[in-house]
């Protein structure tokens, strides 16, 4: 089974769409949303979910106000100043210590230096994750909870259950829209991948971080290629990003020109393959046979 | 005052808008810094093309283990929240990416036997572009962990200065820590179902950490009207609207600003500072 993952660097550049469109090529196989924070692909999917699960990211800190003697100790050991004091200006008596949720970390040490024992350590319900019936396969996203960490923790268990799921329904390949950046939910979404394919423009922009981006995975090791969208925006770049790929060994797969029709696919909730067959349709799916190719000579 | 600029969805233009601001405020004589807070991918630099005259790592701490005082008992690995230490054989190993430097480890081990090193995670650039103080933060490629050098960057400017922070895409744990405490959240979206969806998001954000705040809508002509009906059936200001020009698409994909474009903006971005201002103060 083959898990190809789709991110860019730089966000819009196109990921989503992209994915949406192959979503339409391919055939027998389960998509995944990655980009956990900003969840689009199942927008132009025209998903329905079948099943929701609650997603516990980590434990969360709070401090039980009856017990609390306001000794102010775990203040001095919390390293994510997440414990605040409120003192009243006219009373100094009247004070509390409280922890901003958004803020804890999670880590614990607090607990264990109050000497009156009076805080509590729960697990949190930190988003959920669905799995959706699609026209085009099973689709497995999520929804991280609003100022949430724990993000690649999430990545990490949609791509195992898209894994079962592709087993247990005798799937053929995974296709994965990943999230943008270089970080944890990034490297959550690439590590032991088939293939990763980046979704780039030609701006100065994106130039500078799809090649962050490919030093991460070049570092893992994983066989990639390049699509430039919008080529047509700025030749110079594009033959910039072209002579960096050749440079880098790295081969260029498509070359998607720039169409506001795209923009109206994605209005009508669908993918541009199936909105008209005009050039952007044409180039994709070029795009699409290139990546079979490099499949079956690279992909792992 | 502190302005950041934020949206769910990436590629929306906070870049764009974050840059042109603060130098359409330095034009005005005033004294304004950038920080550029998207330390996964910063790209401020780009276009402020900033001369660096200062460069420095930022680290964290994370634990080493002094072996001959260890005694294996595993007390830190069963404190770590975050399986970033653990026993293995006749040695304890840790895990330097997936640690967060909490110092917990150190707290619990009955031997004494954990000391703190410091790691370098990523780097700190400052430098004047186009007359603005430019602070960048950018992690090194293969950290996963991000706050902390946000943090270290956000350290550098006084609460009284103008500042203009550039954040990363999304609505999790780097994004807060680019916007947290400052005075106004400018949201940039697109009128797109994508950027419609991820602006919904990024008002939940900024509802859950109650920050005053106002959208900004770019390419304000290339999709519909549903995202001015959202913002008006919800109340949330809609601060300036950006037509979509071929000729900035362009200019931007070379590293150009709007205003080299279109001698317009400048007094545009001004105007919406200005008007920023007013509203954090009221």
């Amino acid at each position: 089974m083959m898990e190809l993952v789709i991110i860019s660097g730089k966000g819009g550049t196109g990921k989503t769409s992209m994915v949406g469109s192959l979503a339409s090529l391919s055939q027998n196989k389960v998509l995944v949303d990655c980009d956990v924070d900003a969840a689009d692909l199942h927008l132009i999917l025209k998903n329905n979910v079948q099943e929701t699960t609650e997603f516990i990211g980590g434990k969360e800190a709070s401090i039980n106000e009856d017990m609390c003697t306001n000794c102010g100790i775990c203040q001095d050991y919390c390293r994510f100043d997440a414990i605040k004091h409120d003192v009243n200006t006219e009373n100094p008596d009247d004070e509390k210590y409280w922890i901003e949720s958004y803020s804890c970390d999670g880590c614990g040490v607090c607990v264990r230096h109050c000497p009156e024992d009076a805080i509590d350590f729960n697990e949190v319900i930190s988003g959920e994750w669905y799995i959706s019936d699609t026209p085009y396969g099973p689709l497995v996203h999520a929804r991280l909870g609003i100022a949430q960490a724990n993000s690649g923790k999430l990545v990490s268990e949609l791509r195992q259950q898209a894994k079962q799921l592709a087993e247990q329904r005798e799937m053929d390949m995974i296709l994965i829209d990943g999230p943008p950046g270089i970080g944890c939910p990034v490297t959550a979404s690439i590590t032991g991948v088939g293939y990763v394919l980046i979704v780039t423009e030609p701006s100065m922009s994106a130039l500078h971080d799809m090649e962050r981006l490919l030093q991460l995975t070049l570092h893992f090791k994983i066989p990639t290629g390049i699509c430039i969208n919008k080529f047509d925006i700025n030749l110079d770049l594009t033959s910039r990003i072209e002579d960096f790929a050749k440079e880098q060994k790295v081969k260029i797969l498509g070359r998607i020109p720039f169409d506001h029709e795209v923009t109206k696919a994605q209005m009508a909730g669908t993918s541009i393959i199936e909105h008209n067959d005009d050039g952007v349709s044409k180039s994709i799916k070029k795009l699409w046979s290139n990546l079979n190719e490099e499949f079956r000579e690279n992909g792992q | 005052m502190e302005i950041s600029v934020a949206s769910g969805k990436g590629g929306t233009g906070k870049t764009t808008l974050a840059t042109n601001l603060a130098v359409a405020i330095a034009k005005k004589g005033k004294k304004v810094n950038y920080l550029d807070c998207d330390v996964e991918e910063p790209n401020g630099h780009i276009f402020l093309k900033p001369e660096v005259t200062e460069q420095s790592d930022v680290n964290v701490l994370i634990p080493r283990v002094i072996q001959d005082k260890c005694t294996l008992c595993g007390e830190c690995s069963a404190a770590c929240e975050y399986n970033a230490i653990a026993v293995l054989g006749k040695t304890v190993e840790v895990f330097d990416s997936l640690c967060h430097s909490c110092g917990g480890c150190l707290d619990v081990c009955p031997e004494g036997a954990i000391e703190e090193i410091p790691r370098a995670i990523g780097s700190i650039s400052s430098g004047v572009g186009m007359g603005v103080e430019f602070h960048e933060g950018r992690l090194n490629v293969g950290e996963l962990i991000s706050p902390p050098l946000t943090k270290e960057l956000r350290k550098l400017v006084k609460k009284s200065d103008v500042t203009i922070i550039d954040a990363p895409p999304g609505t999790s744990c780097p994004v807060i820590e680019a916007i947290n405490g400052t005075d106004f959240v400018i949201l940039v979206t697109e009128p797109t179902p994508f950027g419609l969806n991820d602006l919904k998001l990024a008002v939940e954000m900024i509802r859950e950490i109650d920050l005053p705040y106002g959208v900004v809508i770019n390419r304000s002509d290339t999709g519909d009207n549903r995202t001015e009906e959202y913002c008006h059936k919800e109340k949330i200001d809609i601060l300036m609207k950006i037509p979509f020009n071929r000729k900035i698409a362009e200019a931007y994909s070379q590293g150009d600003m709007m205003f080299d474009v279109d001698s317009k903006y400048e007094k545009s971005f001004y105007e919406l500072y200005q008007n920023i201002t007013n509203r954090a103060q009221s």
